[in-house]
């Protein structure tokens, strides 16, 4: 909040050191510091890394921590390197005006996680973006399917050993 | 992996409490009212909605797959088409993030011309919704009157960038080059006509007896639901939630104008309808502020290595042209790290998330659009409604069907 994005913290103990007031931190810490694996402040944006087995809890720590606005969610392929899928959760407080990225690593092989849509139930499609274009499957979903490719469609288009023409 | 093939609504066990009388029918992708190639399944009891389930992907092209194969500067005409009825917008919003990521500083005209620009996006927006919204109802008059308001933005886009839609006026680290020198009194001529054209939709709807029947307590959200559901934008704010990025989260140098954000409890589709004809007002008085202050200097970025040279000094200095030729054929290298530079666009929140391996090529583009979310919603909005009135919520939401499947 009071740090200027001037400031760039990288690592778990610079970002709990530098910024020990902030909210999600607070919250976060207060719940289980444990579950954060890693933390940056980086170009005024905070990404706080948390085990993929705690998102679900995780979200609903933020969502009572004031960060009540749930905004986007992707993943980026790091392909061939493990762990290889990245979900980033966008989640914006209006309150106090600003936005935290929530981030998972999961492992290529098979990638599930939890879906999040019991705690905000946007996540909807969102998900199902992720599970079409990437093949991460979400624990939970209410309606898991192919919302963008057809339904019989082989293969998930934005994981990078997708060629950019396609299969022909 | 694709083991649920088929539209669960058809496979699915009825609603509860349904009996055999229910309907299964398919509107769209192929009706004038659903504003594109959008789909719907609807499960009707008599004309009542029980279910409703969007099937989208129709327009899909995979931009932000293609952006990965492509420079940074050449993800610009890309974002073009991705809500093609805000172009400026979504160029701006690619380009803060790309600033961003570079952590570029703009000069202040550049700054204030993209907000003028963008206010006069949201314009164009807004009247294709009022148009075409109207037009869903059954009021044709109303699209007329908007698209020879939208024919004067298209001529100003043209006059600034030389395209009516697909502008790609916006450059990382700038602008693309100087406007016209009458640009800003063809701006000013036109908002001076403007606040009367306002005037003239809402003699013809406000007062208009069925446009009131056909969206009065039609298509309820709660504020809860809004925020559940992830919906920004006007639809957001006619629900009651007072958040507009433009105020709350500044960007492009939004905090130097003075401006309303009209939000409305009733969270109908009257509301919106309200709501987006009084942020039409607000537009005109940030265009207003930004024609009266706007700075001089120069509108691109001091980075030789990022931004193309002008021209002439192209044409006279070799260490000018050695860094075009460099950025035309190799690119530009852009730092490693991942960025989210969110945006009001006309529909909502946009944003573009950005990830770097610190080559010349974006490692991701990820565009979250604000009727994505807002289409989630619809079934809320109809459930137990009329069949009539799904056409008019769809309407009233203002979707764009280009940005919902990118």
């Amino acid at each position: 909040m009071s740090v200027s994005p001037q400031n760039t913290f990288v690592g778990k103990a610079a970002v709990l050191d530098g910024m020990p007031e902030h909210p999600a931190i607070k919250a976060v810490v207060a719940w289980n510091p444990d579950a954060l694996t890693d933390a940056r402040f980086d170009r005024g944006e905070l990404t706080l890394t948390v085990a993929p087995e705690s998102i679900v809890e995780a979200c609903s720590i933020v969502q009572t921590a004031g960060y009540n606005f749930f905004e986007d969610v992707t993943a980026v392929d790091w392909f061939p390197s493990e762990p290889r899928f990245q979900l980033s959760y966008h989640i914006l407080s209006h309150a106090y005006k600003e936005r935290i990225r929530l981030r998972v690593m999961l492992d290529g092989n098979n990638p599930t996680i939890a879906s999040i849509t019991p705690v905000w139930a946007g996540a909807n499609y969102y998900e199902r973006e992720v599970f079409d274009l990437f093949g991460v499957r979400f624990e939970g979903h209410p309606n898991l399917r192919r919302i963008m490719m057809p339904d019989d469609w082989t293969g998930h288009p934005l994981r990078k050993d997708y060629p950019v023409e396609g299969y022909r | 992996m694709a083991q649920d093939v088929g539209t669960p609504i058809l496979q699915a066990p009825p609603a509860e409490g349904a009996n055999d009388q229910h309907m299964v029918l398919n509107m769209g992708p192929q009706h004038p009212s659903t504003h594109g190639v959008l789909r719907l399944v609807l499960e009707i009891d008599g004309e009542i909605i029980v279910r409703l389930y969007p099937e989208i992907g129709y327009l899909h092209t995979g931009i932000e797959k293609t952006c990965e194969a492509k420079f940074y500067q050449q993800v610009v005409p890309l974002t073009d088409r991705v809500d093609y009825l805000g172009p400026m917008a979504n160029n701006l919003c690619y380009c803060l993030a790309v600033e961003k990521l570079l952590q570029l500083e703009i000069p202040a005209r550049a700054q204030w011309i993209r907000v003028l620009l963008t206010e006069l996006t949201r314009l164009n927006s807004h009247l294709i919704w009022l148009g075409t919204h109207a037009m869903d109802i059954g009021a044709l008059t109303v699209f007329l009157y908007t698209f020879r308001e939208r024919e004067d933005i298209l001529r100003i886009f043209e006059a600034v960038s030389g395209q009516r839609m697909m502008t790609s006026y916006f450059r990382v680290g700038g602008l693309s080059m100087e406007p016209p020198l009458d640009l800003f009194d063809r701006i000013q001529g036109f908002i001076n006509t403007f606040p009367e054209k306002i005037d003239e939709y809402s003699n013809l709807l406000t007062g208009n007896p069925i446009f009131i029947n056909r969206l009065k307590g039609v298509g309820y959200l709660s504020a809860e639901d809004a925020i559940a559901l992830a919906v920004t934008g006007p639809p957001m704010r006619a629900s009651g939630v007072d958040f507009d990025l433009r105020r709350d989260m500044p960007y492009s140098s939004y905090e130097k104008f003075q401006f309303k954000v009209p939000t409305s409890k009733d969270g109908d589709c009257w509301a919106r309808y309200t709501v987006r004809l009084e942020e039409m007002r607000e537009s005109i008085k940030i265009i207003q502020q930004a024609l009266d202050g706007m700075p001089g200097g120069p509108i691109k970025a001091d980075a030789p290595k990022i931004v193309l040279p002008d021209r002439e000094k192209m044409k006279t200095q070799m260490e000018a042209l050695i860094h075009h030729f460099k950025i035309v054929t190799e690119g530009f290298a852009v730092p490693a790290g991942e960025v989210y530079q969110g945006i009001e666009s006309g529909h909502g929140q946009m944003g573009y998330y950005v990830v770097s391996d610190g080559t010349a090529k974006p490692y991701r583009v990820h565009m979250r659009y604000p009727s994505f979310a807002t289409l989630q919603a619809l079934e809320t909005m109809c459930k137990g409604r009329m069949l009539a009135d799904v056409v008019a919520v769809i309407g009233s939401i203002d979707i764009v069907l280009g940005e919902i499947d990118r």
